[in-house]
């Protein structure tokens, strides 16, 4: 397939026009929208991962490719719903009642969607009642939580009984994280997971919806 | 809003006279601590637990603040300091119930009152309430319920008897936080010296008011949100250190607005960018470095005390550690670096220079971050900001100028950076000399440009 590597270029190298344009031409050609996906832009991103893993890149050039990747998913998305192909999933985000930080949180937002993950962000100062109602409007399969204050880290736990008492605890995975956070504290509140840093948090979401 | 003094020149154009203890406009509050006047003071700070703070938890809330403050004096009073700055930074909901944050403000007070009168403990409270107005997206800057308890508070404290105030002002922040995440020097320009330089001028305008109502000062801003942002990112390795180097020297540029509208000092704490701003103003500063490692790590530990007037913690909360409370550790360490420093001062100003030269020396060479904030640097930088009519011209001049510092001693083999940092000095450098010279014409091109759903536009006067 002629059109493979560039499109794996145009997301290495965060180009978003060209994968946008590079996406529409292989769709139009009739490549198969999972092959794109599977040969092209989640190789790509891996690499985009293992440079930034490795010093090479920054956060500003990650998300520049999680952005070409994003204007590729775009016109590729529909198709694979309509084909019936399992998507990565849907995840809800936000930072926990009380909290206002979200430059975190939209890190983990912008690595996840380059992720391939179709990534719903509610914001900061989220309320348990916000977080249901995203859970069971959008079916996500994941629910993000952040949160960088001490005095906020309990809403964290506030969040995960209304989800309980909502019934719709046990459709999603719960991962936490933010500067006071632990692994121990994810663990005693009941979360699934907890991811130390942005970078993480890909890799995080995947091992739990395997899991 | 308040007519702006423009400082067109420094107050201190010599490195050698920007160091630690000494302000030429040091400022003497009510008991009579003169600070900037030839010793630095120690500068505490904490924070609760994990815990809620709302009507149920007050009590133990008001049991935090009174057995800090109370173990925190009496450690104060054991170690012999010849004074002692509190700062009471408000959490989010005691912002938003400003009666909250007067009941502790007087809790604290009244703690460093009753050492005052048994031991002769000379204290000043500051007080930081919390910037709420971005609990609301896009964030309502001038007016509503959040920017109005905001103000109660601060008028609340300040009449409780806080006599410094501060802010972490977040104007701007909207736009910024995106720029520091794509790498982007024009968002980084537009978010500090357009919105939050508009944003300062009015918020600034509106606590001098206060602060003349109560006989507080009006002590200083910080650019936490910004700078202090991309310093953790940067330490992260999420963003280039260059980058936050020269986002640390454009944030000067906005914090000076405070100053332009009637704050005299100490400066906030985390505003790394001080020492620029000591060198336009004279006012004293307060700085935290390795002692701030309990709240974020960074690469100026040493280098952050060479030009403070007091020295801080940034955060601790209040937990129990070996040693005793937290809080209460942290001040006796930073008693024992305030003691140092004050030795040195007392040997003359030869010795004070030569104890600056290692806290300088030790930190520069290894981050740019750090060498930015060097006398020398800082002077520069200064200078720079100082020559621009305006706040965009400001940011511009001191971006160009950061940059050719660090560019300089990358040449000279004083600074040493990684090929992946260079590659965003001349990234950075090529974005800022393609800026356009009026801010008019920067302002139309920016708002085509951001996300302008993030902000209310015209609380930024765009």
């Amino acid at each position: 397939m002629d059109n493979d590597k560039p499109l794996f270029q145009a997301i290495v190298t965060g180009d978003a026009k060209a994968a946008k344009a590079l996406t529409e031409q292989a769709l139009a050609a009739g490549v198969e929208p999972l092959k794109l996906v599977q040969e092209s832009m989640m190789p790509a991103m891996d690499a985009v991962g293992r440079r930034f893993e490795c010093n090479e890149y920054f956060v500003p050039e990650l998300l520049l490719s999680a952005r070409a990747m994003k204007s590729a998913l775009e016109l590729i998305r529909p198709l694979l719903a309509a084909s019936g192909a399992p998507s990565a999933g849907r995840i809800v985000i936000g930072t926990v009642k009380g909290d206002l930080h979200d430059i975190g949180k939209n890190l983990v937002a912008a690595m996840l969607e380059g992720g391939g993950y179709e990534v719903f962000d509610l914001g900061v100062n989220v309320t348990p009642e916000h977080f249901i109602a995203a859970v069971k409007e959008k079916n996500a399969r994941i629910v993000a939580m952040s949160a960088l204050l001490t005095t906020t880290m309990p809403a964290m736990k506030t969040t995960i009984d209304a989800l309980k008492q909502a019934g719709v605890r046990d459709r999603v995975k719960i991962l936490v994280g933010g500067a006071p956070i632990s692994s121990q504290f994810a663990s005693e509140i009941g979360a699934d997971g907890y991811s130390e840093n942005a970078a993480g948090a890909v890799g995080l979401a995947r091992k739990v919806l395997e899991g | 809003m308040k007519s702006m003094k423009p400082y067109q020149q420094l107050a201190i154009p010599d490195p050698a006279n920007l160091r630690f203890g000494v302000a030429p406009r040091p400022l003497t509050t009510r008991q009579g601590l003169n600070i900037g006047g030839g010793l630095v003071y120690p500068e505490l700070n904490f924070t609760l637990p994990p815990m809620f703070v709302d009507a149920n938890t007050m009590p133990e809330v008001r049991r935090h603040y009174e057995e800090i403050i109370a173990g925190a004096c009496r450690r104060a009073v054991e170690l012999e300091t010849p004074g002692l700055i509190v700062e009471f930074e408000t959490l989010p909901p005691m912002t938003e119930n400003p009666s909250w944050a007067i009941e502790l403000t007087r809790i604290l007070l009244d703690g460093m009152a009753q050492a005052h009168a048994q031991h002769g403990l000379k204290s000043v409270l500051r007080i930081t309430p919390n910037d709420t107005r971005e609990m609301e997206r896009p964030p309502r800057m001038r007016s509503g319920k959040l920017y109005e308890a905001m103000l109660q508070t601060f008028d609340g404290c300040a009449a409780a008897g806080a006599e410094l105030l501060s802010i972490e002002s977040v104007g701007g922040k909207e736009v910024h936080d995106e720029a520091l995440m794509t790498g982007d020097i024009r968002g980084v320009i537009f978010g500090l010296c357009v919105m939050g330089a508009r944003d300062m001028r009015f918020l600034w305008t509106e606590l001098d008011r206060i602060a003349r109502k109560h006989g507080a000062r009006c002590a200083g801003d910080t650019a936490c949100g910004f700078g202090n942002t991309a310093m953790v990112l940067a330490g992260q390795k999420m963003i280039s250190r260059v980058f936050a180097a020269v986002v640390r020297a454009i944030s000067a540029a906005r914090t000076l607005v405070c100053y332009e509208c009637g704050a005299v000092g100490p400066g906030k704490d985390c505003g790394y960018e001080n020492p620029i701003l000591k060198a336009i103003t004279g006012f004293p500063m307060a700085m935290e470095g390795k002692t701030s490692a309990c709240a974020h790590p960074s690469p100026v530990g040493n280098i952050a005390a060479a030009t403070c007037d007091t020295w801080s913690n940034e955060s601790i909360q209040n937990i129990k550690l070996l040693g005793g409370m937290a809080p209460t550790c942290c001040l006796e360490q930073l008693i024992y670096d305030c003691r140092l420093m004050n030795e040195a001062l007392a040997e003359g100003r030869d010795a004070a220079l030569h104890y600056r030269k290692w806290m300088v020396n030790s930190d520069a060479s290894r981050d740019p971050q750090a060498y930015v904030l060097s006398p020398e640097s800082a002077v520069a930088i200064a200078q720079s900001i100082v020559a621009a009519p305006h706040a965009y011209a400001a940011g511009k001049a001191a971006a160009l100028t950061a940059a050719s510092l660090l560019r300089e001693a990358l040449q000279g083999g004083r600074l040493a950076l990684p090929a992946r940092e260079v590659k965003w000095l001349d990234r950075i450098q090529k974005a800022v000399e393609d800026l356009p010279s009026r801010e008019d014409e920067f302002i139309r091109e920016m708002m085509a440009e951001v996300d302008t759903t993030k902000f209310v536009a015209a609380d930024y006067e765009l």
